[in-house]
């Protein structure tokens, strides 16, 4: 894992990712609005700092891979292609929503592009993860599973029996920790005696790599090069993202567990402003060029948000549906 | 322990060769199914349920898996998703407990709140149930606990067919199936019924007929009632006994037309009393057909202890054939009234 080659950064291929990010990030922030007007209710977590990971992950993945995420995940979602109009649908529980109205912020599903939902509950992902690639390997699809967690799941036995019987069985997973340095409000070092998470892999001979999670190119290098292993029958792979949430956990956060100055520094090395920096210097994009990518960015969160309002409920009468699968439907 | 006497009767079988059976032959006919699970290649499964399966079906297909519950049952999931049609061994129903968040929050849950976007065709089997001595940790009863849970399918073969044929109901089904084999009866001698190729997995079973009381069972204790209904017999007690097979959903139906027929029922369950099974079918009893009573419904349900190990205690716990027929005869006698 490390002879890693950067692709060449040509002026398409950048503005391309930073227009993935600055559309996750529109998206958030008008959640953040949406919230407190009380447009849409429940539990919201925010990916804003963490952009670079789901769009350099997804500028690597395939169509025919699988995915498993968390319950913060609507950057995920937007950047595998879940339709924006639908993700905002869901958030505002309308029929039209990705899951229906029935899923929510924390519950994205569309299996059309195998995005095998968010999991709330910590580490819930993982095995499901580990059986979505057991049925590629058995069924001999050339895919693989991405698999998102944070780094609170490293706590739960389930990443420790997901990675072992992952290993074991020389499955086409690609661990994807998003290591925002919080589980909720506990500090990683607060939580674990051993706060390197990418050497956790070793324990079972699983090939991994810490990655610089605010550096858009570094992810998708990463992971092109992890998933091309993988594909090739090398087993799992896992990858550390260090990253950063610039938003409180929730919506419910009053953030008593780190200092404001944490959070500037941070927001200093975002995702968002280094790859605009960088873009700007090499002379690839200009002030307007930028402006212009916000400018379409809200325009299309606004035309989600109006398709969400105007979109119908399911109506009360549909409340037992889906508790079994309705065999004719599909 | 009766098998010196399989070969004068070619047909007779144990429950454990007929669950055996099934598996053989839901491997046999579908290639996405396979079997997973804590040591059921090798070993031959706990119960040398699936023995010689390793040797032709092979390790693909036969998969040992090691001792890591909730990421076994949970990877059963995902390769559900995937397209596979894996059934998951969880040794018994007390292990499942270390699978609950997987069986609970995704198995149940996947289809309905992605808005009928995934299903989960995935089969659990586990062994339930007390009488083998096996202390407190080794003899839960939780089927009826499961059976809380909208999104599961809950059976429990009871008999040589069930046992044979139940699986590939499970399997023909888009929904997670548990399936719950009582540890006790494993070893129950039978024969097949001639020409029978298949069952459901919804409706309730008439085993035995009579006119003046209902009792309504499942599992092992099932037999505890057909044994305290030949006893009744012989008093002159004609009672029926009902088993349920399907914990969920519960054939209604079934339940309210045997209620009509001798207006007094009792129900017997492994499962502790409170907040039972048992509880759930007096209550649609009383909802449905209270006016069809001649006495209140009655129910027999193991002693509220964790399962003692000494064979003496933990033979008082649970439901037996004697306790069973008490508890009829005084449903009869209240019946007549003062």
């Amino acid at each position: 894992m490390n002879a890693l080659v950067a692709p060449a950064l040509t002026q398409t291929h950048g503005l391309e990712l930073l227009r993935a990010m600055l559309r996750i990030r529109a998206f958030e922030d008008r959640c953040y609005q949406l919230y407190g007007q009380m447009r849409i209710r429940g539990f919201l977590h925010l990916y804003n700092g963490e952009e670079a990971v789901a769009v350099g992950a997804f500028a690597a993945l395939r169509p025919e891979d699988a995915i498993v995420s968390t319950y913060r995940e609507h950057g995920h979602a937007l950047a595998r292609g879940v339709p924006m109009n639908r993700v905002m649908a869901e958030l505002f529980g309308k029929q039209t929503g990705c899951s229906g109205g029935r899923g929510g912020s924390m519950h994205l599903f569309d299996v059309a592009r195998k995005f095998y939902g968010g999991n709330a509950i910590v580490a819930g992902g993982l095995p499901i993860a580990v059986g979505l690639a057991l049925a590629q390997k058995l069924r001999g699809e050339p895919a693989l599973t991405a698999c998102f967690f944070g780094d609170g799941a490293v706590a739960e036995g389930e990443f420790h029996e997901s990675l072992n019987l992952a290993a074991l069985w020389h499955l086409p997973v690609l661990f994807l920790c998003e290591n925002n340095r919080y589980a909720m409000g506990t500090a990683l070092d607060r939580a674990q005696a051993e706060t390197d998470i990418s050497a956790k892999a070793g324990a079972y001979r699983i090939p991994a790599a810490a990655i610089d999670g605010m550096d858009v190119f570094a992810v998708e290098t990463a992971v092109t090069d992890a998933a091309r292993g993988i594909r090739a029958g090398g087993g799992p792979v896992l990858l550390e993202m260090r990253t950063y949430r610039f938003r409180a956990h929730s919506m419910f956060d009053p953030q008593l567990y780190r200092e404001r100055a944490e959070v500037e520094q941070w927001r200093k090395k975002g995702p968002i402003i280094t790859l605009t920096t960088r873009l700007k210097a090499l002379g690839l994009m200009s002030e307007e060029d930028y402006q212009r990518l916000q400018r379409e960015c809200n325009a299309e969160v606004d035309a989600a948000v109006t398709f969400a309002e105007r979109s119908p409920w399911e109506p009360v009468s549909g409340l037992e549906r889906f508790v079994y699968a309705e065999r004719h439907r599909r | 322990m009766q098998n010196a006497t399989v070969a004068e009767a070619p047909v007779s079988l144990t429950y454990r060769d007929a669950v055996r059976e099934a598996l053989h032959a839901a491997l046999r006919d579908d290639p996405r199914v396979f079997l997973m699970g804590e040591d059921v290649g090798r070993y031959g499964g706990s119960y040398a349920v699936s023995k010689g399966l390793l040797e032709t079906f092979g390790a693909e297909r036969i998969r040992d898996t090691p001792l890591c519950e909730s990421t076994f049952v949970g990877a059963g999931i995902g390769a559900a998703l995937g397209g596979m049609r894996p059934i998951v061994e969880v040794m018994t129903v007390n292990f499942s407990l270390l699978a609950l968040d997987q069986i609970v929050n995704n198995a149940a849950t996947f289809s309905h709140m992605s808005g009928g976007q995934l299903n989960v065709p995935l089969v659990i089997r586990l062994a339930t149930g007390a009488g083998r001595q096996l202390g407190a940790q080794h003899s839960h009863s939780l089927e009826g606990w499961y059976a809380h849970i909208p999104g599961l399918r809950i059976a429990v073969p009871a008999t040589i067919d069930d046992a044979r044929f139940m699986l590939a109901a499970a399997l023909r089904l888009p929904d997670p199936v548990l399936l719950f084999e009582h540890l006790y009866l494993y070893n129950m001698q039978g024969t097949l019924t001639e020409g029978l190729e298949q069952v459901d997995l919804e409706r309730a079973a008439i085993r035995r007929t009579g006119r003046d009381v209902t009792l309504i069972s499942y599992g092992w204790s099932l037999h505890k009632c057909l044994a305290a209904a030949a006893t009744l017999a012989a008093e002159g007690i004609e009672a029926e006994v009902l088993d349920l097979r399907s914990l969920r959903p519960l054939d209604e139906a079934t339940i309210m037309a045997s209620v009509r027929h001798t207006h007094r029922a009792l129900i017997v369950d492994e499962g502790w009393r409170s907040g039972s099974l048992a509880a759930e079918i007096v209550t649609r009893i009383v909802e449905q057909a209270f006016y069809e009573l001649d006495a209140p419904v009655a129910r027999l349900c193991t002693a509220e202890v964790p399962i003692p190990y000494a064979a003496h205690l933990e033979e008082a716990a649970l439901p037996s054939p004697a306790r069973i027929a008490a508890a009829t005869r005084e449903l009869l006698v209240s019946a007549r009234g003062p």
